[in-house]
């Protein structure tokens, strides 16, 4: 097996005497994917980060980034990583070309490779238009593309970006989606926290759920949906054929239908997805039930990270997860 | 912790560095013409102020070698303290970078971690430079004489402006250090004005009571303006028992210790600054 291009192994982080921000944290990082760190705010996403692009040292444990141990060999993890903030660290009164340059010039290229790989990288990053534009006059969107290229022009291996779609407008976070998604085709493996779940959800390979500085549940997001307890198949049937419905169901899954006021349709544990649609249509069909809507829901990720970050473990597929959120997290549930 | 040798490679990287970043720092300067307009008219018009308001009433109490003329009094004190003013914005400057996450992107960059703080000292330095150039010039075409030769001028901006730059480190410090921007501009004027006030800048300090003349008299701000008075007015702009000589040393021996002192202290703050 190849060797994770990340290995966190047992990473303590203390803030003061209190705060364990991260709180005996390890994962391993394949090279090559778009690696999500999902967790609600304070869960220390970006402590983690932080410690990985060498600004923190941590209090306890071993980092290991693109081959190199952060802390005996910060400088050479340096040379191979690129970091985007929570804001995009640019100078407004320069332009956007002068901005990747600059960062060019930093990571140790010359002057003329600066100069070319900037022109490289603007253009695949659709910004070559506006290069010679300052920066103030750029949108949202934008300024965290030269953000991202100012990032690339070191053709970094490991790429960190923190909450890099915050406060962006929709059709912008879009474009970064797919921008960062090209990146990883480029071999570039990409490590990024987020509180939006559809973020992780539509960009990474694998995530990570961070919560109170522990790791609460790592894996594809398929796995973490998987875990939370496959698909649910919902049946929008008359009241007035509740009972009946519910009888003629009983053989097609172990745990009985039952009627969820939530969503006002009857719910079932699609174990066997399709298959089990299929077989509920039969048995309805065979009792002259016609429902008026059917939906097979995979659970979303929002059902996962609720279920993994605090909310009520006994949650399950019968039981909508809204009216989970509705009652708040649980305070002292064990999560981890 | 690991030391690391300098070799010719890693100090011609550093260099590079800082050129990189001086460049764009003045280019902060430069490209934000309401900044730079109010940057130079300040410092001009402060002298004007104290030219005008003070000159009068003090001319009185000048040594001789001022004949008679406040102006030549005051302009050798108003660079002093214009170069202490002038190392405000590396406060700032640094501040800023690190509420605005520039400085966390530069920490995680292969760089010389001298670069960054050389390179926003030295660009605040190349500023004062010319704000002093323009209030000599200024001092001059309203009647400032220099009494020694062109040299003794020359040396007196240069004391000024590498005293100016030790005061750059101490602000890089208090820039890093200091969270809150509202707070960092409290803290420079709490340092900065006390020092430049109570001292020979505007005034002799032999009128002053006898404990803040023993202050006044040997704090750094009024050994540079002693020195630069002594180099560019002559002996007679000192009291007796000083030198201009032993001004200009005892100044140049400030700047250094200053810099002994702030420019490792400042790196050390910049290591662990996270925004």
């Amino acid at each position: 097996m190849e060797e994770p291009v990340i290995t966190v192994d047992g990473v303590v982080k203390r803030f003061g005497r209190d705060v364990r921000a991260l709180d005996g944290l390890s994962l391993t990082i394949p090279a090559g994917v778009i690696y999500g760190l999902l967790g609600p705010n304070g869960a220390g996403k970006t402590t983690l980060i932080r410690i990985l692009a060498t600004l923190l040292p941590a209090d306890a444990g071993v980092v290991r980034v693109a081959g190199f141990d952060v802390r005996r060999d910060a400088e050479a993890v340096r040379a191979r990583i690129g970091l985007a903030g929570q804001y995009a660290a640019i100078d407004n009164h320069l332009t956007g070309r002068e901005n990747t340059e600059m960062v060019g010039r930093l990571y140790g290229l010359s002057r003329r490779d600066a100069r070319t790989r900037t022109a490289t990288v603007l253009e695949r990053i659709g910004l070559i238009d506006v290069a010679d534009r300052r920066v103030k006059t750029y949108s949202g969107g934008m300024r965290r593309r030269i953000d991202l290229a100012a990032c690339l022009v070191g053709r970094p291996q490991v790429l960190f970006l923190d909450e890099p779609t915050t406060g962006v407008d929709p059709a912008s976070r879009r474009e970064l989606w797919e921008l960062i998604r090209d990146l990883v085709g480029g071999g570039t493996t990409v490590v990024l926290t987020t509180q939006y779940l559809e973020e992780a959800d539509h960009l990474a390979h694998r995530i990570a759920v961070i919560n109170r500085g522990r790791l609460g549940s790592e894996g594809t997001t398929q796995q973490l949906k998987d875990r939370t307890g496959g698909a649910v198949l919902e049946l929008s049937i008359p009241d007035t054929q509740h009972a009946a419905a519910i009888e003629s169901l009983r053989h097609v899954t172990a745990v009985p239908a039952s009627y969820d006021r939530q969503r006002g349709a009857l719910v079932l544990p699609a174990t066997d997805g399709v298959a089990t649609l299929r077989e509920a249509l039969r048995a309805l069909d065979t009792a002259a039930i016609t429902p008026t809507d059917v939906g097979l829901h995979k659970p979303s990720l929002d059902d996962v990270f609720l279920t993994l970050t605090g909310a009520d473990h006994t949650v399950g597929p019968g039981r909508p997860f809204a009216a989970v959120a509705d009652t708040g997290a649980h305070e002292g549930s064990e999560t981890s | 912790m690991s030391i690391i040798a300098v070799t010719p490679r890693r100090l011609s990287r550093a260099l590079t560095h800082t050129a990189v970043l001086t460049r764009r720092n003045l280019l902060a300067n430069l490209r934000l013409p309401d900044v730079l307009l109010l940057s130079t008219i300040q410092p001009v018009t402060f002298m004007l102020m104290f030219l005008y308001v003070f000159g009068g009433a003090i001319e009185s109490a000048l040594p001789p070698v001022a004949q008679g003329a406040y102006i030549n009094w005051l302009i050798p004190g108003i660079l002093a303290q214009s170069a202490v003013f002038g190392a405000g914005p590396t406060a700032y400057g640094l501040n800023n970078d690190r509420a605005t996450g520039v400085i966390d992107r530069f920490r995680s960059l292969p760089m010389a971690r001298s670069a960054v703080l050389a390179g926003r000292t030295l660009a605040d330095l190349t500023r004062s430079t010319a704000i002093l150039l323009l209030q000599l010039g200024v001092g001059v075409a309203l009647g400032f004489r220099w009494q020694a030769n062109v040299f003794g001028l020359a040396a007196g901006v240069a004391v000024a402006l590498a005293f100016g730059y030790a005061c750059s480190w101490i602000m890089a410090t208090l820039g890093l250090a200091v969270r809150n921007t509202e707070a960092i501009q409290a803290a420079v004027y709490l340092v900065v004005f006390p020092f430049t006030l109570v001292s020979s800048v505007f005034l002799p300090t032999r009128t002053m009571p006898g404990w803040l003349q023993t202050f006044a008299e040997n704090q750094p701000i009024t050994i540079v303006a002693n020195a630069l008075r002594g180099l560019m007015l002559g002996q007679g702009a000192l009291v007796p028992g000083q030198t201009v000589t032993g001004q200009t040393m005892l100044a140049i021996a400030w700047t250094a210790a200053i810099l002994a002192v702030f420019a490792p202290l400042s790196v050390r703050v910049y290591r662990r600054s996270v925004s």
